[in-house]
């Protein structure tokens, strides 16, 4: 019995029952395959993370942010600037607490470099209905190539603890058709 | 050095067991089930809180009850049991003294001030920081201290299993090996010291910021080696609960290990590979490489998966053969509709066995993979599966050979035997309803350790879709069957170990049935044994795992593409 010394004192010698060894291959086998599959999508599949990632003290980060900010904004909601950058350029979130800074609007279809970094807790970033979710650090850039391919409104919900007003916490992403004449 | 000891010999298992041993036992357990109470609460509030019809707490003491029901039933209740399980597993089996008694009761002492010092930070409001505690959120210093007090604790009760080990050997109190559940139990106690040392490189520095003589401490070093504690201690438990389920077949059935040595090397798959996963916790992190992550997350190519596949053939397959030998031979399940389904040591360790499988394992393993963790890390799905885990497998499991404990260790006959009968089941398909609503949840995106999902009081607005707020009402609703489980369990215990009725030194307690002799379950002369249950229950687990792990690139695929 298993709460008993085994009964064969050269237990180590027994012979593997059939079923059992089969079972252990079997298992082995997928997870090999799980583990390929891993490396088998970084070539074929089209959502991989990416390790780019800087250190970066809050206030260059919000500085970076102000210029994107500044030369980019096309309206104001409520108090959030809505900011248009070109495609393929660089774009910037802020986390704080306890607002997403500022409102992106992006391109169906276009890349964007998108940089994240806290400027005070974590929080987590997490791109809903889309369903994207990445942690955010302070004092680290992080740095997403996205290529939204569906338009709409896009809720941006703080998925890491961060304090009492962590649900008040919620920004929002535009993606918009193509614009005409580019 | 004198010591005084004093054996008593078990009427059921013949085995000698020594007074202070059974105290020790005695001790850990009693805390652990007030704990398990406590942090019990804690949960059902959350999850009332959660459910939106209800809406229960205020968001303070929302944020508040979460980092307590974290610490005190993942920590403190199951610490306290291994505690037990550990000086059962190796005093009580191997029919030896307790080494080192006083450097255990000062274990104990220093896990119950610890636990009881962090609860205290807790309620007093200053330390709500979610039981990660994640840097540069500070708690206040006694909520480091009391996790570091409770830490340096379950290491001495390391110390004192080792020690037992040592002395058991030297004294010759068991021939051969030790058992199988001492094995898995030492498999458990080698990872806890791996743990308890990850922890004290992160939190001693951490509770020394507190203090303001550290300035900064990192926030993705810090969540590194944290999670070397955080995940590695649910490691503690596989071991720990796989230990149980053998100890409980072995109990109930007479079961024995197909093979012993398949069983010690899925148990050496743990203590090899299973620290690797820390990285679960780091996959949506800045700057990490995708080599590193893919190796360590698969826990270097899915070694320990392997481990824990091959315990869940082998647990139910030595019952199996064991209900075979005794003559329940017709069909593939004969075996198992003849099993004793009122005994809930047997159910409630069934149960486990099959929801850490299908709930806990395969969920895990799928939001473990590198890419698929990007839909959903930090959503519900994550609390849905380590319910799974470490509530419908650990906890169910402990839940279960208490019913063996109390009369064997505190020999007291049980009380209220029908409500004993149900509870496992109330329990467990309260806990497998959790679990699963909160994956169908964090599946849908809902964020996990979030007060409001209505955002009402948001900057700006976004709903959830409705079948999300569908997801959290059922998950309400298990919540409170789970929750009434626990009762269950609490007063049956309770009721039992302090009301019940004594059993004489020599007396043989009626409830559970005493296990059949051992002899049942020697394959004797039959050249190859067969389970042929087991091999179609273990087919179907494998086709689900292989379907729901490609349905998921599947959900993952349709994302925006991202580099």
């Amino acid at each position: 019995m298993a709460i008993t010394p085994p009964e064969q004192r050269i237990w180590w010698k027994e012979r593997i029952a059939r079923v059992e060894l089969y079972w252990i291959v079997i298992a082995f086998l997928w997870g090999l395959t799980m583990f390929f599959m891993m490396i088998y999508w970084h070539g074929a599949g089209e959502q991989n993370l990416s390790s780019e990632a800087y250190r970066i003290k809050p206030q260059q980060f919000s500085q970076k942010t102000q210029e994107m900010i500044d030369a980019y904004t096309v309206r104001q909601e409520g108090m959030y600037p809505v900011v248009h950058p070109p495609p393929g350029s660089d774009v910037y979130l802020i986390a704080r607490l306890w607002q997403w800074w500022p409102i992106l609007e992006l391109e169906k279809d276009q890349s964007y470099r998108l940089h994240l970094s806290s400027m005070d807790w974590q929080h987590g970033f997490s791109l809903q209905p889309v369903n994207i979710n990445v942690q955010v650090h302070p004092d680290y850039e992080m740095v997403i190539t996205i290529k939204p391919d569906q338009a709409g409104e896009f809720g941006v919900v703080c998925n890491e603890f961060c304090g009492i007003g962590h649900h008040t916490m919620v920004g929002k992403l535009y993606v918009v058709e193509r614009s005409q004449g580019d | 050095m004198a010591t005084i000891m004093s054996f008593r010999t078990c009427p059921t298992t013949g085995l000698r067991v020594e007074r202070s041993a059974e105290r020790l036992i005695k001790a850990n357990a009693v805390i652990a089930v007030v704990f398990l109470a406590i942090g019990g609460l804690f949960g059902l509030l959350v999850a009332l809180t959660r459910w939106p019809a209800v809406h229960f707490l205020p968001a303070d003491w929302f944020y508040l009850a979460l980092t307590a029901h974290g610490i005190d039933v993942l920590l403190v209740w199951i610490i306290f049991f291994e505690m037990a399980v550990l000086y059962f597993a190796s005093a009580v089996l191997l029919n030896s003294r307790i080494a080192l008694p006083w450097l255990a009761w000062t274990g104990f002492g220093l896990m119950l001030v610890g636990a009881i010092t962090v609860n205290v930070a807790v309620l007093q409001g200053q330390s709500t920081v979610m039981f990660t505690s994640y840097v540069p959120m500070m708690a206040s210093q006694s909520f480091y201290l009391g996790i570091i007090l409770f830490a340096v604790g379950a290491l001495c009760g390391c110390v004192v299993f080792f020690g037992t080990l040592v002395v058991a050997r030297r004294e010759r109190t068991y021939q051969g090996s030790i058992p199988l559940v001492t094995f898995g139990a030492l498999t458990a106690a080698i990872i806890a010291v791996f743990t308890i040392a990850s922890g004290a490189i992160i939190l001693v520095p951490t509770w020394l910021w507190s203090l303001g003589i550290v300035n900064h401490i990192d926030p993705i070093v810090y969540k590194t080696i944290w999670w070397g504690m955080g995940h590695s201690s649910q490691q503690i438990n596989v071991s720990a609960h796989v230990a149980v389920w053998y100890a409980i077949a072995a109990m109930v059935f007479g079961a024995k290990p197909i093979s012993e040595k398949v069983s010690r090397m899925a148990f050496l798959m743990y203590i090899l590979f299973l620290q690797l996963a820390s990285a679960h916790h780091m996959l949506v992190e800045p700057g990490f490489s995708a080599e590193w992550k893919i190796f360590n997350t698969s826990y270097a190519m899915y070694l320990a998966v392997l481990g824990s596949m091959v315990h869940g053939m082998t647990v139910p397959g030595s019952i199996e053969a064991a209900q075979r030998r005794r003559g329940y031979t017709k069909g593939f399940f004969e075996w198992l509709r003849k099993a004793p389904w009122g005994n809930p040591a047997f159910s409630g360790m069934f149960m486990s066995l099959v929801f850490f499988g299908f709930i806990g394992g395969i969920s895990g393993v799928v939001m473990g993979t590198e890419q698929i963790n990007l839909i959903m890390h930090n959503t519900l799905y994550v609390p849905g599966h380590f319910h799974g885990t470490v509530v419908a497998g650990t906890t169910l499991a402990f839940m279960a050979i208490t019913y063996l404990l109390v009369p064997l260790i505190f020999r007291r006959e049980l009380r209220m035997k029908k409500l004993a009968q149900w509870q496992p089941y109330v329990f467990g398909i309260g806990v497998a309803g959790i679990s699963l609503f909160m994956m169908g949840a964090g599946t849908l995106g809902v964020s996990r350790r979030h007060w409001d999902m209505t955002f009402a009081d948001a900057q700006l607005p976004f709903d959830y879709p409705a079948a999300a707020f569908m997801m959290m009402g059922l998950n309400g609703l298990f919540a409170v069957l789970a929750a009434v489980g626990g009762v269950m369990f609490i007063v049956v215990v309770v009721g039992s170990v302090f009301f019940g009725r004594k059993l004489a030194d020599d007396e043989k307690p009626a409830y559970p049935p005493a296990p059949p002799t051992a002899t049942v379950a020697q394959y004797g002369s039959e050249p190859e044994m067969r389970i042929p249950g087991t091999t179609l229950l273990v087919g179907v687990f494998f086709i689900a795992f292989v379907l729901y792990y490609f349905v998921n690139w599947k959900y993952l695929s349709e994302v925006w593409p991202l580099s």
